[in-house]
C-alpha cells in the first residue's frame, strides 16, 4: 500500500527563528495526511513547532556524477572563508 | 450505582467516582484496543500514527483513573483500578470496546468516539470540579487532532475506491447502534450534572448529529438508520469482546503483582 503512496520530504523547524531543517521522509496519499504522518512520526518528543512537507518528486537534485566540476574547486579558495578579519570580542553570534 | 464500588450510595462521592471511572476507562480501553495494531497496521505511518493515539488515551486514563482513586481513598491508584478490576465492574461504554476489525471499521469507531469525546472535553474546560476542568483543559487539544485524523481518513475511505467506501461503510454501521449510549443520562449523570461537575450530553447531541453529518457528507457516505440502541455498559454490562481485552491486558500484573519496569 505505501509503494502506490508518493514520497514527502520532511522539515521540522525546531523553534521559532530557526530554520526549518529536512530530518527525512514519509509515504502519504495527500499533503494533509503527509503533515499527519510527518507530525506523528517526526514531532512526537516535541522536537517542533512548525513543520512543512515537500513532494520527494518536486526536489531538484545536483548530479552526483558532476560532484567534481560543482564543488571541488571550491577547495582551494580558502580566501572565501571570513577568517582573515579580527573579530572584536564584543561581538557575539559570529 | 457501582455494587463492587465500596463507595457508598449515600457518598457525595460516589458519583464523581464513577463519573472518573468512565471517562478514565473510555480511554484506557480504546487505548488498549488501538494499541493492538502496533507492528500490525498497514504501512509504517500508520503504525505510528495509531501508537501514538493509543499514547494520548491511555496517559489520559493514567490521569483520570489515578484520580478516581485519590477521591476514592480505599488504597486503589490508578494502575489498581486499571489491572484488578474484573469485566463487571469496568464503567466504559460498549463503543470503545468493539473489536477493531479491518482499518475502516477502526476509524468508524474513532470517529464516533473520539467526536463525542472532543464536544464533551470543551465543555468539561468549564466544570466546577478543579481537577477535571484542568484535566479537560490538557486533553482537549490531544482528543481534538483524533477526532481531526479521524476525520481525515473518513472522507478518504468513504470517497476512495469502491472497497474502501464499501468497508467504511460497514464500519459506521457496526459502530453505530453504540451512539445512543454516550448521550444517556441516569442517576450517576443526573448527579454530576446537578453539580456542574459535568455538561448534559444531551445539550450537545444535536451538534455531534452535524459534525458527524458533514463529515459523512464529505465522505459521500449515508449517515446510518438509526437502530435499535445498545446501552448497559455504564452499569457493567458488556459485551462478550471487554472479557478478552481485559484476559490479554491484565494478564500480566496480575500473574506478576510484583514485576516492575
Amino acid at each position: 500500500m505505501s509503494s502506490d503512496w508518493p514520497l514527502w520530504e520532511v522539515f521540522v523547524r525546531s523553534k521559532g527563528g530557526l530554520a526549518h531543517r529536512h530530518v527525512g521522509s514519509v509515504h502519504a496519499p495527500d499533503a494533509e495526511l503527509a503533515l499527519a504522518h510527518a507530525r506523528d512520526t517526526y514531532t512526537r518528543r516535541m522536537e517542533g513547532v512548525s513543520l512543512w512537507v515537500v513532494p520527494s518528486k518536486e526536489i531538484v537534485a545536483s548530479d552526483p556524477e558532476q560532484a567534481g566540476e560543482l564543488f571541488e574547486p571550491a577547495e582551494s579558495k580558502i580566501y572565501r572563508h571570513p577568517t582573515f578579519y579580527d573579530i572584536p570580542d564584543e561581538v557575539k553570534h559570529i | 450505582m457501582a455494587a463492587a464500588s465500596p463507595v457508598g450510595v449515600n457518598n457525595p462521592d460516589s458519583a464523581r467516582f464513577d463519573y472518573l471511572l468512565r471517562l478514565g476507562d473510555d480511554a484506557l480501553i480504546l487505548g488498549q484496543r488501538v494499541s493492538e495494531w502496533c507492528g500490525h497496521a498497514p504501512v509504517l505511518e500508520i503504525d505510528l500514527s495509531l501508537a501514538n493515539l493509543a499514547l494520548d488515551l491511555i496517559g489520559q486514563a493514567n490521569l483520570l483513573l489515578n484520580e478516581a482513586g485519590a477521591g476514592e481513598d480505599a488504597g486503589r491508584d490508578g494502575d489498581r483500578l486499571a489491572f484488578h478490576r474484573d469485566v463487571l465492574d469496568y464503567r466504559n461504554c460498549l463503543l470503545v470496546e468493539q473489536p477493531n476489525g479491518d482499518f475502516a471499521q477502526t476509524i468508524a469507531r474513532h470517529l464516533l468516539y473520539t467526536t463525542w469525546r472532543h464536544l464533551l472535553l470543551q465543555r468539561l474546560t468549564q466544570s466546577s470540579d478543579r481537577f477535571l476542568a484542568e484535566f479537560a483543559h490538557k486533553a482537549v487539544k490531544e482528543v481534538a487532532y483524533h477526532r481531526e485524523l479521524a476525520a481525515e481518513w473518513t472522507i478518504r475511505l468513504g470517497d476512495g475506491t469502491e472497497e474502501s467506501g464499501q468497508r467504511m461503510a460497514q464500519g459506521l454501521d457496526w459502530c453505530w447502534r453504540f451512539v445512543p449510549e454516550l448521550f444517556e443520562v441516569d442517576e450517576t449523570m443526573q448527579a454530576v450534572i446537578e453539580r456542574g461537575i459535568a455538561p448534559d450530553p444531551r445539550s450537545f447531541e444535536e451538534d455531534y448529529r452535524s459534525a458527524i453529518g458533514s463529515v459523512l457528507a464529505e465522505a459521500r457516505l449515508e449517515t446510518p438508520p438509526d437502530q435499535r440502541p445498545i446501552l448497559g455498559g455504564r452499569r457493567g454490562h458488556h459485551s462478550e469482546h471487554l472479557g478478552h481485552l481485559l484476559a490479554l491486558m491484565q494478564f500480566l500484573p496480575r500473574t506478576y503483582p510484583d514485576a516492575s519496569w
